[in-house]
């Protein structure tokens, strides 16, 4: 992994700088089970990596693992050059690692704007006794924050939901206020488990398009989880796939797809 | 053998017969509960509900006599016969399963789905319900049950037991109300049991315990499965309501009875039949033995605490409870 | 047809996001205020102080504090009367012992000591959830109970048992103690109530509010995004209780003056505090006064209408009142889970739109 380039240019002229998340043999057992077998691959600044295998592969434990709430057995994780001691999720938040996840864990309760509003928590630090009397700090920074949130929402382009308690939304929107209460956090690291499943086409190509223009306007280094093929294809910069805990194959979209290893887990020839 | 020894064994023996007591009582909780997943808070209410009634039949009194003596200014009490106790018992049962009807058809029907905190609420609002509506049918004056069960400590046991200690030690004094009240408990537990594992309608109430969906995908009526269970519970309640009537007459202190059941639950876990058992027996056990130890040091009445704070204690290191199945956490 | 968000442009976030943002609501607001404050004290009478008036205010910060806990957190407690039980007899230990201290002060720094106890008492819910946490908080119900009930250091060994409050004044009026006037009583837990609904409001629409909202909703989500839980659950159990104990401080020092702590604060107290914000509506500041306003009220009505005007035996009325107060719960957690203060939002919303039906 040293022996790479530090930055490169890609074909449509952004620059992928050096290792951001850098996952050292990770293993990860529940009981007997091992989800995870001993896997390495990095995330380099800037890029959008996609994490691709058959279901039950162990992507989303490997996702679960990069935020925290799984710990695993053994193996490293290294962010920004430092080795991550345990952390709780919560720790591995406030590092500016933001997520969504499969099935979709938004606040049911709370309006679509008081849920973005969440994801800029770790922004927002005026003490008890200010928010106490609000007037003042408080409310000042509660304006700064709503205003960073409105542009997530713009971007997302959810300004006529703002209001509506989430509850009452259909799934793709739900899916969309999920990416902007990630995106509200600044994140540093956005994890997308399954961003785009259970879409049709159209909201499909809408979520790709807001992807690629998270990734090329803020800059941010994106993991993600799909299924659709084409879409992985399409979107990433570099692929690991995943079988049975195992790693089978990383590299760029277009090596994936002339690697035998990675043809037959998906076409389910027989291992000898 | 020392007397204090020996008054420990008592001590012990009294706190399992209490325990027996409290394991009755959670067990109506725990059926209701693996079958639907609602914390039924009214089960005291329900054992209260049901020895009213039952004392009520018995005595043959009018039903709701005080209200309609108020409305109509009339001046009716009872029927003026009494009903044997088996007849009567048998009408109770009737009784706690029209109740068991009412309360899926116009309460838990409508809140199927909600968060088990919710349904928890509601049978607090439940409780209340009933225990206003005991009131209103039977009065709320202490009723006495007059089922001719055994009362007052086993002289036999007594004199057998009389010079093993010192000269202070007059022999051990249990209740024999106590003795009826376990062995009661057992077949009970053992014949809830045996229609759990070996009748069709027992299998069914197993499998909606289970999961609700695939119950339903395989023709089982949960609707009916649910009148199923709250009417074995307030048989349960009924049963419970008749020791604990017995003991220390029908009023309304009958139904805190449910407060006692509550960390039983928590330390044995909600969803294991014999968890609530052997919960009931170490709460029983353990509160008799705090109050006998420390009680008199610390100014006494332990028991009215003891069970929770052993319960929470136990529920910081096991959440699930001693017998509980381990909640999983995902995402 | 006044009553309109049309023409009533906002043109900043602090007002897109104030408390009322229809202008009308905000002059009912200010005119509520200008009665409570200049109005009643002028004709409020013991009856109707006592009756109604000061049992609502204090029980309004009562249920404020449990609705920031149950409504806004999600930690539904059970152990509210244990909590007023703190509150009460951290005031009355604080009124002997230093007498020449105001009681206002005395009544914030009980607030802060059930506080402690209350965070104390939140620890387990990090490893409990859900009901079991409810039944849990029984555990501080009884336990406290029984403390105030065996331990005669804190009723300051008196042969009764019971905790008297002795006459303290604000200013030279009197609050506590039986010389103490209807309107000085009413107007100290006003401003108190008021303080503490501001107080309520402000930590419930900013970052913290989100936090436990958060909480509540998706706890293992909350924390991944950033939320330390037991943080916000302490936090939540501490400010709830806050509440709680100054409220239990009034019910003892102002409201009832004479005290035994089973019967004041047992758990049926509990259940009531409980009672009002499910009736009232879960996450709510309003639906807080709404239920209190409306379980204070009720055994008010019911007795004027069913012994004074039906003549009914006071035990049947008392009776219909368990009916009607368990039959209300189920109504409300089965029809309109977030209670009074929905359908007060629902009326408005039609209001809003009022006369056309669309």
């Amino acid at each position: 992994m040293n022996a790479e380039p530090d930055t490169y240019v890609t074909a449509d002229g952004r620059t992928i700088g050096g290792v951001l998340m850098d996952l050292r043999n990770i293993t990860l057992r529940f009981g007997g089970v091992e989800a995870i077998k001993d896997i390495s691959f990095g995330i380099r600044e800037g890029e959008i990596r996609a994490i691709i295998g058959p279901n039950g592969a162990g992507k989303s434990s490997m996702l679960n693992v990069i935020s925290g709430f799984y710990i695993p057995q053994e193996g490293e994780v290294y962010f920004r050059g430092e080795r991550r001691p345990q952390l709780k999720p919560y720790q591995v938040a406030r590092q500016g690692i933001a997520r969504t996840f499969q099935n979709i864990a938004l606040f049911e309760g709370m309006s679509v704007l008081d849920n973005i509003m969440t994801g800029r928590l770790n922004h927002m630090k005026s003490g008890f006794l200010k928010q106490m009397i609000w007037k003042g700090a408080a409310e000042r920074e509660e304006t700064e924050n709503r205003e960073h949130v409105e542009r997530v929402i713009d971007f997302l382009q959810i300004q006529a939901i703002r209001k509506t308690p989430v509850g009452r939304l259909p799934y793709g929107l739900k899916k969309r206020v999920e990416l902007a209460r990630a995106l509200a956090a600044d994140p540093s690291l956005l994890l997308l488990d399954e961003p785009m499943a259970g879409m049709n086409v159209e909201e499909k190509e809408d979520m790709s398009r807001f992807i690629l223009d998270v990734n090329d306007e803020f800059g941010t280094t994106i993991a993600l989880i799909e299924h659709d093929m084409g879409v992985v294809m399409d979107l990433s910069d570099s692929v690991v796939v995943m079988d049975y805990g195992r790693k089978i194959g990383d590299g760029t979209p277009d090596e994936i797809r002339n690697n035998q290893e990675v043809i037959d887990a998906y076409l389910g020839v027989s291992h000898d | 053998m020392p007397t204090n020894v020996l008054y420990l064994i008592e001590v012990l023996a009294n706190g399992l017969m209490a325990g027996v007591m409290y394991s009755l009582v959670a067990l109506g909780f725990v059926l209701i509960f693996k079958a639907s997943g609602i914390f039924n808070y009214a089960q005291g209410v329900m054992a209260l509900f049901a020895a009213l009634t039952l004392a009520g039949i018995m005595e043959g009194q009018v039903p709701f006599a005080h209200m309609i003596n108020a409305v109509f200014g009339t001046k009716i009490h009872h029927f003026g016969w009494h009903v044997p106790a088996l007849a009567a018992i048998a009408m109770t049962v009737l009784v706690m399963i029209a109740f068991a009807w009412a309360v899926q058809r116009f309460v838990f029907r409508h809140l199927v789905g909600q968060e088990p905190i919710i349904l928890f609420m509601a049978t607090i609002g439940l409780a209340y319900f009933l225990e206003g509506v005991g009131d209103l049918m039977w009065g709320s004056d202490i009723k006495t049950l007059a089922l001719g069960l055994p009362q007052g400590g086993s002289r036999w046991l007594e004199d057998a037991t009389a010079g093993w200690g010192g000269d202070d030690f007059y022999g051990f004094f249990i209740d024999k109300l106590d003795i009826v009240a376990t062995g009661v408990a057992i077949v009970l537990v053992a014949s809830l049991i045996a229609f759990s594992q070996y009748t069709k309608h027992g299998r069914a109430m197993r499998a909606v315990a289970d999961d609700h969906q695939a119950a339903l995908s395989v023709g089982i009526s949960l609707n009916f499965i649910w009148i199923l269970v709250w009417s074995l519970a307030g048989f349960v309640a009924l049963v419970a309501g008749i020791m604990w009537g017995a003991k220390s007459g029908v009023q309304f202190s009958l139904s805190l009875i449910a407060l006692k059941a509550l960390p039983v639950l928590m330390l044995g876990g909600f969803t294991s039949i014999p968890g609530a058992i052997v919960g009931g027996l170490i709460i029983g056990m353990g509160e008799k033995l705090f109050e006998y130890t420390f009680g008199p040091m610390i100014g006494g009445a332990t028991e009215n605490w003891f069970a929770y704070v052993l319960a929470l204690i136990v529920l910081v290191f096991r959440p699930q409870g001693l017998f509980g199945e381990k909640i999983i956490e995902r995402v | 047809m006044f009553y309109r968000e049309a023409g009533d442009f906002k043109t900043t976030y602090q007002e897109d996001s104030q408390t009322f943002p229809i202008k009308f609501d905000r002059w009912r607001y200010w005119a509520v205020l200008a009665v409570a404050y200049l109005f009643i004290p002028f004709v409020i009478n013991d009856y109707w102080a006592s009756a109604v008036f000061i049992p609502f205010l204090i029980y309004s910060i009562a249920a404020i504090g449990l609705n920031i806990l149950t409504g806004y957190c999600g930690q539904v407690s059970l152990g509210t009367g244990g909590f007023m039980a703190v509150g009460a007899f951290a005031c009355y230990k604080l009124m002997t012992a230093f007498p020449d201290v105001n009681i206002i002060f005395h009544i914030i720094i009980s607030g802060g000591v059930t506080a402690a106890v209350g965070a104390a008492f939140g620890l387990p819910s990090l490893r409990i959830k859900g009901f079991y946490l409810a039944v849990a908080t029984l555990a501080a119900q009884f336990f406290l109970v029984w403390l105030f009930n065996k331990v005669a250091w804190f009723y300051n060994y008196s042969a009764s048992g019971q905790i008297n409050a002795p006459e303290r004044f604000v200013g030279n009026v009197a609050v506590t103690g039986p010389n103490a006037d209807a309107w000085a009583k009413y107007l100290i837990c006003l401003v108190f109530l008021t303080v503490c609904a501001l107080i309520a409001r402000n930590l419930t629409r900013g970052a913290i509010g989100r936090t436990w909202m958060a909480i509540r909703d998706m706890d293992i989500a909350a924390e991944i995004i950033g939320v330390n839980p037991l943080r916000a659950k302490l936090m939540a159990f501490a400010v709830s209780s806050f509440f709680i104990g100054v409220s239990g401080a009034m019910f003892f020092a102002i409201y009832l003056g004479a005290v035994e702590v089973g019967e004041a604060f047992g758990i049926q107290k509990s259940f009531l505090v409980l009672f009002m914000i499910i009736i009232g509506g879960l996450g709510s500041i309003f639906g807080s006064f709404a239920g209190a306003a409306f379980l204070v009220i009720l055994p008010v009505a019911l007795k004027l209408v069913g012994v004074d005007l039906l003549g009914f035996p006071t035990d049947l009325v008392s009776h219909f009142q368990l009916v009607i107060i368990g039959a209300l719960i189920m109504f409300f957690l089965i029809k309109e889970p977030h209670g009074l203060a929905q359908l007060w939002r629902l009326a408005k919303e039609k209001l809003r739109l009022w006369p056309f039906p669309y």
